[in-house]
């Protein structure tokens, strides 16, 4: 990691406004003028596609067409993202048929993926099979100056995970509930976090570190999982650092937040949307106040309220470009001037579109 | 009280002479069955004059380069306002493009012009067909200003229309006349309207009443073709990758989009790109839009009096309206089994439809004819 490559950045930074980067649309990107321009670069993300055997060769048909799509999409982009990441929950109950189908169809990306562990990959055979796929359950690599760090989010207390149920599917189909009793909070664990502050100790302070989990490393609604139980701990191994970004998936919805110097974005999933929940909540909810919800889906488009994101990376901070079907295709990024994530357009309250209360 | 008189008179003076000029209306004159009024752009409004001329144009064949094709070659009358049973339409020379004449009737209701949307109004779709080399094949406009300049019959009618001649008398006359004449072509008033808005239960056929559940219901049609409580236009002016044309060239989709991608082209340019290839054709309003959402996507059309414009879809590939149904009961694919398109719209699905079903479903198409098209004749084997 070299100085001056982040110092350059921050120049930029102060020099002009970052969102301009990235209120177009993810096919007319705007190239930025660095004195090093081979730093700047963009990567994919597609997450949640809950590919879903029904038996035999047959499959959730609305899922798949959900993956395809994201994964063709893909592929079209100009300029070329340096590569894809896979948010996780891949499968829908962990199945092998299922994590197959869903490789074949990860397979037709022109890009190198990386992947991150989502709980209906894990809790059938524990990760094993998607392992042998995808390889470690979580990892870290550099790319153009940037540490890039994947957790798997998604373990549990390991009462939980290996002494209370009959078999390997009831497990799998109790943590797949919602608001279900017999559930459990998503945890890091103990043996991560040491693994994390080891695999930082040697990364300067102001290296950009983007991280990715499936559940938010932030507590927003217990009964749904949208939740890490020791989200604090993760965080405290984050803050030294200048300039922090988690990515997440298992939401299926656009959030954003800012904790001290990490910044969060979700990212929506190919398979179908979750409601807000605030929307929804029987119990509290901490939905961040940044956030500037989507508006409800269309029942009758299957893709409505889903998606895939491109990320760029030119201000060293995570701008996230969320391609929407059916929907107007938003962009949320860093404002230097708040020190926190917001979408380009619609964050002031008065610049947004009303939202449907009826149908 | 009295004052009134001369004004209504005027009124029906006016309707008298519009229906003499056309077969359509004038803002105040009452809408028909099943309709909601229509939308005049404030800078162009309707007058009895200013519909005659915008006929004359519409019908006059000197506007192309051989003085055979006129907009009506396409559009004709008599077939709807289609060019009906032709797949794709035939400009000078019997070229042909890419896609299949849309009607002009109900036009007033469509928010983007041509299958692609590429043209927000009548009075600019109105300028493209002149110039495309596979349509009327002019050059540039200059040869249709110097007709309608020197004509004595134009140049009169363009002075009492828009108080301008000569040199003053620019496309911009020409395209709102056309417009004008354009938006008069409203039609409704079909038994299903008198039926469904009308409250006449004899209008419809039994087959047809449950076709009309099948389009509301397990058939999925109205969430494109609208209807309302009110009214019906039969389409949501959106666009949609139906799975029609981009079937055909799955395998070529990323270096045709990737031209688009890379360079922004004008409007006329893309016009004749989209008109001259069909492979480039296929990729529908992205070509446009350049939208990743709107690969393969095309208008949705209004289906008031389908059963006299077959062929169908964007190309005119599907035959009859039966082969419509089928496409769609399929999910988006002709021959059943050939592979979805990686872009299709997420409102295709399959549709578990029964033959009987879609009988029904074409029973109701035949529903839609307008009374003043009902003694027209759908062309041979559409049925």
């Amino acid at each position: 990691m070299c100085r001056c490559h982040v110092s350059t950045r921050r120049g930029f930074l102060k020099g002009a406004g970052a969102c301009a980067v990235v209120s177009t649309l993810p096919m007319s990107m705007v190239e930025l003028a660095f004195a090093d321009s081979r730093r700047n670069f963009t990567f994919a993300y597609i997450s949640d596609s809950h590919i879903q055997q029904i038996k035999g060769t047959q499959f959730v048909r609305n899922w798949d067409r959900g993956l395809i799509r994201a994964v063709a999409e893909t592929n079209l982009l100009d300029p070329k993202p340096d590569f894809v990441v896979f948010g996780g929950d891949l499968a829908q109950l962990g199945k092998k048929e299922e994590i197959d189908h869903g490789a074949a169809m990860l397979a037709k990306l022109d890009y190198k993926y990386h992947c991150v562990m989502g709980e209906h990959d894990y809790y059938l055979d524990l990760g094993e099979y998607w392992s042998k796929l995808f390889g470690p359950h979580y990892y870290s690599w550099d790319h153009k100056g940037v540490h890039f760090v994947t957790l798997n989010s998604i373990l549990t207390y390991e009462d939980w995970t290996h002494k209370r149920w009959p078999t390997a599917m009831q497990r799998m189909v109790e943590m797949a509930g919602l608001d279900n009793p017999n559930g459990s909070p998503f945890m890091v664990g103990e043996a991560q976090c040491d693994w994390l502050r080891k695999d930082l100790e040697n990364v300067p302070k102001d290296t950009p570190i983007v991280l990715f989990s499936h559940s938010p490393i932030q507590k927003i609604y217990k009964g749904w999982n949208f939740w890490t139980e020791d989200a604090e701990q993760v965080q405290a191994l984050l803050q030294p650092f200048d300039n922090v970004t988690v990515v997440y998936g298992h939401v299926h919805q656009i959030q954003y937040n800012q904790i001290g110097n990490i910044s969060f974005h979700a990212v929506m999933a190919t398979a179908w949307p979750w409601p807000y929940p605030q929307s929804y909540a029987q119990a509290e909810s901490h939905l961040p106040k940044l956030t500037v919800p989507m508006n409800r889906a269309d029942p009758f488009f299957e893709r409505d309220a889903t998606g895939w994101q491109l990320i760029d990376l030119d201000t060293g901070r995570v701008a996230m470009r969320y391609n929407l079907y059916n929907n107007t295709n938003r962009a949320v990024a860093f404002n230097p001037k708040t020190g926190q994530p917001e979408d380009t357009v619609f964050q002031a309250p008065q610049s947004r579109i009303d939202a449907q209360i009826h149908y | 009280m009295m004052k009134r008189h001369p004004n209504t008179l005027l009124l029906a003076a006016w309707i008298a002479c519009a229906a003499a000029a056309s077969t359509g209306t004038l803002p105040g004159a009452p809408v028909p069955l099943g309709l909601p009024p229509a939308d005049y752009p404030a800078d162009n409004p309707q007058t009895p004059e200013k519909i005659a001329l915008g006929q004359k144009l519409f019908e006059d064949k000197r506007f192309s380069s051989t003085g055979e094709v006129s907009c009506a070659t396409c559009h004709a009358v008599e077939k709807a306002f289609t060019d009906s049973p032709l797949s794709v339409s035939e400009g000078i020379h019997k070229l042909t493009g890419t896609r299949n004449a849309p009607t002009v009737v109900n036009s007033a209701y469509f928010e983007k012009l041509f299958w692609d949307g590429r043209s927000p109004s009548l009075e600019d779709q109105a300028l493209h067909p002149f110039v495309n080399p596979v349509e009327m094949g002019l050059d540039d406009h200059q040869p249709i200003l110097d007709i309608v300049r020197a004509d004595p019959d134009y140049a009169r009618q363009f002075r009492t229309v828009f108080a301008k001649s000569g040199a003053a008398v620019t496309m911009q006359e020409v395209t709102q006349a056309i417009a004008a004449f354009e938006r008069t072509q409203i039609a409704g008033d079909s038994p299903f309207d008198r039926w469904y808005f009308g409250g006449d239960a004899g209008a419809l056929t039994e087959a047809q009443k449950r076709g009309f559940d099948l389009f509301v219901n397990q058939g999925r049609c109205v969430s494109c073709h609208v209807v309302e409580q009110t009214q019906a236009i039969f389409t949501d002016n959106r666009f949609h990758n139906v799975g029609v044309g981009i079937n055909n060239i799955q395998e070529d989709v990323p270096g045709l989009a990737a031209e688009f991608l890379k360079a922004e082209a004008t409007l006329s340019e893309v016009d004749v790109k989209v008109l001259t290839d069909k492979r480039t054709s296929e990729l529908g309003r992205f070509a446009i839009s350049r939208g990743l959402d709107d690969l393969g996507s095309f208008k949705t059309p209004t289906l008031r009096n389908v059963a006299l414009t077959a062929p169908y879809m964007h190309d005119g590939s599907l035959k009859t309206l039966r082969e419509v149904m089928e496409h769609y009961n399929h999910g988006g694919v002709t021959r059943e089994g050939d592979p979805v398109n990686d872009f299709l719209s997420g409102g295709i699905r399959p549709l578990n439809l029964t033959e009987a079903q879609i009988d029904d479903l074409v029973a109701f198409m035949e529903a839609l004819t307008s009374s003043q098209y009902a003694h027209s004749t759908p062309p041979a084997g559409s049925k």
